[in-house]
Order: C-alpha cells, then structure tokens, then sequence
C-alpha cells in the first residue's frame, strides 16, 4: 500500500505558527475552554481548537486521550462542564444532538452502530433528510411521500454500489460483517448530505483489503466537497490521507500540524509512543508497514 | 366428563368482546415493544383510564356515549404523556419501572373510597352504557343472532360489531405507520436510538408519539372491555399486563397481525382451560379441588410465557430474525 500514489494534500490552512491552537484561514469547527470531567478524570480540557474547512484533519492520541469524548461534546450526545464550541459560525453549545446532525454534522460511532434488524437498505433511508413520510399524520398518506422514497431509494443504491454493498440491501444489518458494518454506518452518514463528517476510527477492526477501499471513501469525501474530522490509531491511514493532525493527550490538545511534520514532534512523540521513542511512529502502528519491517529483519 | 359444553365453550372464547378487547391491548403493546421497543408494563392502567375515563363522563357529567368514549382515548393519551415525558430521555429500563408502578397508582385511585362518588369503589361502575346512550344506539333489533357456540343476543352482537370495527381501523392505522418512513424511524429507534439521533431525527418525539398510539389501543381496548362488562377496579390488575404480553409474544410482538390472532387463541385457551380443568379435577383425574384447578390456568400461563420466550421469541407469525430476545 505504501506504493500508492499519495493523494493531493490540501495545504495552507494554518495561519502563522502551526501550534497547538492555531488559527484556520477557514475554520468549519471552533472549540474554546471545552471542559469535561468524569468524576475526578479531565477526560477533555480544551483551551482552543480549530478544524479547517474542505480538508481531512485527523485526531490522534493515546487510549483515554479524550477524542471519543470530545465528539460526544461537539455532536450534542454528551455535554460539557464548561466552554463554547461553533459550527459555521453558529453556537451549538446546548443544542441536542439530532439538530447538530440536521445542520449537517455527522458522525459514527467507535463501537458501530448498525440497525441490526432493519435491512441494509432501510439502514440508508433512514439516513435521507427532510423526509414527508418521517411525519406522523403524512405517514399515513402514501401519496405524500411515495415519490420520495423512490428517489431516496435511488440515492442509497448508488451509495451502496460505492461501498459495494449493493448485493446485501435486502438482508438485515445483523449478518453484516464488523467491517462491512463499518463501510454501511459510513455510508448512511452520507445519506444525510453532511458538511462535516465525523469518523470515530473508521479502520478499526477493518481488514487491511478493505482499508484501501475505505481510504478511498474518505477521500472522495473531501473531492465532494466535505470536511472531514477522523479519529484514528492506524498511523498509516493519517500519514496517507490526512492534510492536518491535532493530538490529544489527557483531554489536552499537545500538538497540531501537517502529518508529516507533527509526528516528529517532541511532543507528540512523547504523548503517543513512550518507550518507542527512536522507531518511526509510522511503523509503530501502520500495520503493513511493521509487517514488512518484520519480514526485512 | 362433557366434552360437548367444554368444545363449545372453547370456541365461543374465540369471538367474544372480552377478546377483541384484549386484541386491541396486545396490539397496543405492539406498538410499544414490539416495534418501538418501549417497555411498557402498564397497559392495564392505559385500559383502566380508558374505561374509567368513558365510564366516568357518561355518569358523573353526563356525556353522550360516543362523547364519554372520547374523553376515554383522550386519559389515555394523558397517561401515555405523563409516563413518556419524564422517562423516555432515560435508559429503556426505566419506563418499565415507571409503567408498571403508574398503572397499579392509578388501578389503587379508582379503588379507594375517597371518590366513591365518582369512581364507584371497590364496586365499580355500571349503567353508563345505557345512561349514555350506547346500548340505544345499537341497530340490531332485539332477537338471538349466529349459530353454535357463536349465538348471541343483540346487545352482544353490537358490542362484538362495534369493536371489530374499532379494532379494524387500529389494525389499518398500524399497518399503514409501519409501513411508512415513520415506521423505519420507529423500528430505527428499537434498535438503537443513539444512531437514528446521529441521523437528526428528533428519538424523543418519535417516542412519544408512539407511547401515545400505543395507549390510545390500550385505552381502547379498555373502553370495549367497559361496553360489555361492568367497570371494575378487580380487572386492571398487573396479572392482566402479563396475560396481554403473553398474548402479543404468542402472535409475534413486531407483526400487525401478531397480536390480534395471539389474543384470540391465549382466550380461547383461557376459555378452554378454566372448562376443563375443573371437569378433570370433578372426574378425579387432576388430584387438587375445583378452586385450585381453576387457579392452575394461570400457573399454566405463566409457564407458558416463560417457554415462549425461551423457545420461540418471535411468537408464531414473527420473523425469528427480527424479533429475539438475545441480542
Ligand atoms: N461515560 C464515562 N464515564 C466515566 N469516564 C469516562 C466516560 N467516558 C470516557 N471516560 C474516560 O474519559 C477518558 C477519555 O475517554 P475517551 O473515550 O474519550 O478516550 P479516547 O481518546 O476515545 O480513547 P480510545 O482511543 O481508546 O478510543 C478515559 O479515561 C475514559 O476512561
Ligand atoms: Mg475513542
């Protein structure tokens, strides 16, 4: 995989240092003073964060850091102690969590969330925006919303030929695979037609052949148009993909910065790898990567 | 011992009103659980509102039947608001706490004698179908109606008409939502209410909304049940809960039609059972008294629900798939 042509990285989006709370020629997300505790824990404690428009950034850190938590906090479905956030310039502090999605900020979730018992198909309607049918009284009429769900059914087949899950629209979520889970829940975040999208480790438990795929997918995501946030381990993926990195450490943001230069920062290599410090962070945990270093020793 | 009188008493069980009533409850509780995934072990409280709330209008204000059985559905989806609104937003477990406390409050306020007056007691309520208008406004002139072990007088035969008809439009308003996109969400939220979040549905409304159709069935259920029989607080105990789950789990709790065919054939069973066991205690056979015979229907049932869910989870019409208890 490391052979592949690497994809066009979008450069230019800090302005001045690239430190830890830099600002963004064009910020989709700002964070300020977000703080959240668990009991005695500082799960997420951060001062200044922005996540650039039009570009992959990827959040990093150890277990425990704190990114799953700060996307409950950005995504409504968990709130603060304290501390403001905005999307596109509109507060979205106390704002619940299916308006965040309505405005266009969608997510998945680290431990997927498939609808086990609805087919793979009504997994992608559900996704559509703005459906007539979705009201109680026009539910009632097919007339109202008949024409729709053709179209909306239309929409989430050609999605589903992207994922290649086409072949499985008609069986339940349930007897999908863990990665071919991973690519559906994607898949129906898309449905929402969302301006941010919001991965929490989309590679997690995915098959290196299916990794490629799945790369693909999020660039494509950003050749749409899209913003794209991502938490990540696989170092390999972040170093490929991402035009921007933000490390977590300890619910604190320690580094910011291109891929390539962020990871040699003191910093980060402190956070992230401890007694790995004089191996490349790539090899630590790119997978195929480390293969090969096994195989070459 | 008289197996001509147990065969037909067992097959007038499967058209009776108690049974349509019933019908209309389990289809309530399909809503709920079965495709929405609310816990909701209260329906004998949605039936008592219901027919208190129907009883109560037609005796002590003086409402017209049809008006009286308004205010019915109206408790119900009162209840179904009050239960909802501080327990939906919490983890699934809770509504089932709340539910089943809730409907026993509720049975113990229309049982205490602080409004004897308006709630009749212990004793009950009689006489609003006729005070109301209800039994007058039955078209069928009076005469015995139907053949074998289904012949009815004419006031049966309006009560059993007047609820298929209910029970129809309840049977088609479900079918039609669950098929619908509102459908999916609701079926969405079953399965797992944080993802249909992620996809910016409003989970908290589309709940209610559902506890709210499911009580109005219940509530229903409970106004057909009062249009036969007299109101009695000795009716909306937790047992009848439990008689509905097991119904609606024999049909199939996420089916339309589930629910209904599982009421008819848990009271014909009910019908058959109460017949013959205390034949078989009379003829010798069963070693225990007429009393007991009669109180072993429903350590029968109760052995009968925990096979159905051990062995057949998705009840006889469900999709073993889509309706388990092991998720
Ligand atoms: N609901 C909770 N209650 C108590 N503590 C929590 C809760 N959620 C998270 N934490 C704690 O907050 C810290 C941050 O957790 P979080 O899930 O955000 O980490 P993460 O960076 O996503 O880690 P991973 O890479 O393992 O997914 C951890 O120490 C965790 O134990
Ligand atoms: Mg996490």
């Amino acid at each position: 995989m490391s052979n592949n042509e690497t994809p066009q990285k979008t450069t230019g989006l800090h302005i001045g240092k690239a430190e830890p709370g830099c600002k963004k020629n064009d910020p989709m997300l700002v964070i300020d003073h977000v703080k959240k505790t668990f009991g005695g824990l500082t799960a997420v404690d951060v001062e200044h964060l922005e996540i650039p428009k039009g570009a992959i950034t990827a959040l990093i850190g150890p277990n425990g850091a704190g990114k799953t938590t700060l996307f409950n906090l950005l995504t409504g479905f968990d709130s603060p102690d304290t501390g403001t956030w905005s999307f596109l310039g509109k507060s979205l502090s106390g704002i619940p969590s299916f308006k965040v999605a309505q405005m266009g900020q969608v997510r998945t979730f680290q431990l997927t969330k498939a609808l086990s018992l609805l087919t793979v198909l009504d997994n992608m309607k559900l996704g559509a925006k703005d459906q007539a049918g979705e009201s109680i009284w026009k539910a009632l009429i097919p007339g109202f919303w008949k024409k729709q769900d053709k179209d909306i059914e239309v929409k989430a087949l050609e999605l589903l030929k992207r994922f290649k899950l086409e072949e499985k629209q008609a069986d339940f979520a349930a007897s999908l695979s863990g990665g071919q889970r991973k690519l559906l829940e994607m898949a129906r975040a898309l449905m929402t037609d969302p301006v941010l999208v919001m991965l929490d480790e989309p590679m997690a438990g995915v098959n290196p052949a299916l990794t490629q795929s799945l790369l693909e997918h999020v660039l494509n995501l950003k050749k749409d148009g899209m913003t794209v946030l991502f938490v990540e381990h696989d170092m390999h993926m972040v170093r490929h993909i991402a035009d921007w990195v933000v490390v977590m450490a300890e619910g604190k943001v320690v580094a910011e910065g291109p891929p390539d230069v962020v990871m040699k920062e003191q910093a980060v290599i402190d956070a992230y790898l401890g007694a790995h410090q004089d191996t490349d962070l790539g090899v630590v945990t790119g997978r195929i990567d480390t293969i090969n270093e096994e195989k070459n020793k | 011992m008289d197996w001509g009188t147990i065969i037909n008493n067992t097959l007038a069980g499967l058209l009776t009103p108690t049974t349509i009533a019933f019908a209309l409850a389990a289809l309530g509780l399909a809503m709920h659980f079965g495709f929405a995934g609310l816990l909701n072990f209260g329906i004998a409280g949605f039936m008592a509102i219901g027919a208190y709330g129907y009883a109560i209008s037609v005796l002590t204000f003086g409402f017209p039947w049809w008006l009286g059985m308004i205010v019915g559905i109206l408790g119900s989806i009162g209840f179904a608001i009050l239960l909802g609104v501080p327990t939906l937003r919490l983890r699934g477990d809770y509504l089932a706490i709340v539910t089943i406390a809730a409907a026993e409050i509720a049975r113990l306020l229309f049982l205490t004698t602080a409004f004897t007056d308006v709630t009749g007691s212990a004793d009950g309520l009689f006489g609003y179908n006729k005070a109301g208008g209800f039994t007058d406004a039955n078209p069928f002139p009076p005469g015995s109606y139907g053949f074998g072990p289904w012949t009815y007088n004419s006031e049966t035969l309006w009560v059993i008409t007047f609820g298929l008809g209910v029970l129809a439009i309840c049977v088609w308003l479900l079918w039609a939502l669950m098929r619908s996109p509102w459908g999916r969400v609701i079926k969405g939220i079953r399965e797992d209410e944080d993802a249909i979040r992620a996809l910016g549905k409003n989970v908290f409304a589309y709940k209610l909304q559902a506890l709210i159709i499911g009580g109005v069935f219940g509530g229903m259920g409970g106004i057909i049940y009062a249009a036969f029989a007299n109101v009695s607080p000795g009716v909306y105990v937790t047992s009848i809960t439990f008689f509905i789950w097991t119904s609606l789990l024999l049909g199939g709790a996420a089916t339309i039609f589930g629910p209904v065919i599982g009421a008819v054939i848990f009271w014909t069973l009910q019908a058959f059972l109460s017949n013959i066991l205390p034949e078989l205690s009379s003829s010798g056979i069963l070693p225990v008294d007429g009393t007991q015979a009669a109180t072993l229907r429903f350590v029968l049932v109760g052995i009968g629900l925990m096979l159905l869910v051990i062995y057949r989870p998705q009840g006889i019409f469900g999709d073993k798939r889509e309706m388990t208890f092991v998720k």
